[in-house]
């Protein structure tokens, strides 16, 4: 059975969630992907405001394609981490609550995960008409030169995640992999 | 010389890119049906399962199955008595490409080069090979192949003494490094043989094989069928949040090398595995 968590949520609301579990996420998350990391993390340094508060919130990597006339986004589907890991550390010490994408986290992020009480969701790479449907909302909020990478608020209802990097250390991708591996 | 219009040409590649990432290929979509049955992971099969329903959405609403609608790549087999006639052949094909990826709401991932980073906006230019052959016919067979997979791709000049079973563990080692980032499922293409360029060129080629289809040198499609299990074994499976099913399909091309030389590519797909092909 799944378990339906809102968000954004309090760090309390994810303390119990474990790597393997599967959740529907529904309330609001902020798209972010390679190009927007760079440009939140370049102002950062210059001491700029954060395009949006980013206290419990969660952001979804995600690039979609272009909505069809009457879509509220087209195809939706999560883009590999692992690019983001280099800026995620420092998101994390300023509140982000959690992240939605596939794929591998560095060592660096998944301890800045436990240290935070944060938690890493993956969503199935390539599901991302399935995904889109669990989409009812779109707001551009900030880099709306970036196109497909610009920051937009998505409002979302029962959208399907499996929990990958828990605030207890443990790893889906690792302990999922170790009990079928044979070789 | 038989003649070929660069607008029919357009027009052909324009419908397959569409078409390749709005309907997942029937050899795909069977290859998940049948992993549903063997799947032991209960986290598996919810993935599969998601995947079908995933690409019976896809092409009822008419949009793209994933969201990375990929670089194209064709590998044109180009009749050596025709014609090209109204402009040139790479050029058709952008202009195919570049309508596709607007009138399909495909998204463009293609940047004019790796140094300003600047996207072209249109998703050209795309890869493009031509293959010499005889006849009167042009055989365009496309593929739309998606970041994620493309990036743990990886390739390696072995040793002719590493053997059988230094390719084996060399193809192993790159599919356990890229794990879940490859989008699991995997279709795995193998280029053996050749030199430093054509072995990459050879795993690619090697993807436009169906599912299921194995090589017609049984010495190969025995490699393909050890691999395979092989792979199947090593835990990752579907997004890699483990399983039994790491791979549909296994595909590997030969080609013959220097006395000295054992180069390997392994070019890895993930389970959006688009490939169409059109013939003019
Ligand atoms: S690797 Fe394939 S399935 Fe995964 S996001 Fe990229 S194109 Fe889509």
């Amino acid at each position: 059975m799944p378990i339906f968590l809102q968000v954004p949520f309090q760090k309390k609301d994810i303390q119990g969630l474990t790597a393997g579990e599967r959740v529907l996420l529904s309330g609001t998350v902020y798209t972010a992907r390679d190009a927007a990391h760079k440009r939140m993390d370049d102002q950062l340094i210059e001491g700029k405001p954060f395009p949006f508060d980013i206290e419990g919130q969660v952001i979804y990597y995600v690039g979609p394609t272009p909505a069809k006339p009457g879509q509220v986004i087209g195809s939706a589907g999560p883009t590999t981490s692992g690019r983001m890991d280099k800026y995620t550390p420092k998101l994390l010490d300023l509140g982000l609550g959690g992240m939605i994408g596939k794929g591998y986290r560095s060592e660096e992020v998944k301890q800045s995960i436990v240290k935070n009480r944060a938690i890493y969701f993956g969503a199935i790479g390539g599901s991302a008409a399935l995904i889109a449907r669990s989409i009812k909302a779109v707001e551009m909020i900030a880099y709306e030169d970036l196109g497909t990478e610009a920051i937009r608020k998505l409002t979302i209802e029962n959208f399907p995640v499996i929990v990958i990097n828990d605030v207890h250390g443990n790893d889906l991708y690792r302990e999922g992999v170790e009990k079928y591996r044979q070789i | 010389m038989r003649e070929i219009h660069y607008d029919d040409i357009v027009q052909k590649v324009a419908d397959m890119c569409i078409e390749a990432n709005y309907d997942l290929g029937e050899d795909v979509y069977n290859a998940f049906k049948a992993a549903l049955k063997t799947e032991k992971s209960e986290t598996g099969k919810e993935v599969l399962a998601q995947l079908i329903e995933n690409a019976d959405i896809a092409t009822e609403l008419r949009v793209p199955m994933c969201q990375d609608t990929g670089t194209v790549v064709c590998i044109v087999e180009l009749g050596q008595e025709c014609q090209i006639v109204g402009g040139s052949l790479y050029d058709a094909i952008n202009d195919g490409i570049r309508k596709g990826y607007g009138k399909g709401y495909l998204r463009n991932s293609i940047i004019r080069n790796p140094i300003d980073r600047k996207n072209t906006n249109d998703n050209t230019p795309g890869i493009v090979h031509i293959e010499l052959v005889e006849g009167n016919q042009v055989k365009i067979k496309m593929t739309a192949k998606g970041g994620g997979a493309e990036n743990m791709s990886d390739l390696k000049m072995l040793k002719p003494s590493d053997g059988l079973e230094g390719i084996k563990k060399y193809i192993l080692d790159v599919v356990r490094v890229a794990g879940p980032n490859a989008c699991p499922p995997l279709i795995v293409g193998i280029g053996i043989g050749g030199n430093f360029e054509r072995c990459a060129y050879l795993a690619k080629k090697s993807l436009f094989r169906h599912v299921g289809k194995r090589h017609p040198d049984p010495a190969v499609a025995k490699l393909e069928t050890e691999l395979m299990d092989d792979i199947n074994r090593l835990g990752i499976g579907p997004q890699g949040m483990g399983g039994t099913t790491t791979a549909l399909d296994i595909k590997i091309e030969v080609e013959a090398c220097h006395i000295a030389a054992l180069p390997v590519a392994v070019n890895l797909n993930c389970h959006a595995s688009r490939h169409k092909e059109a013939i003019l």
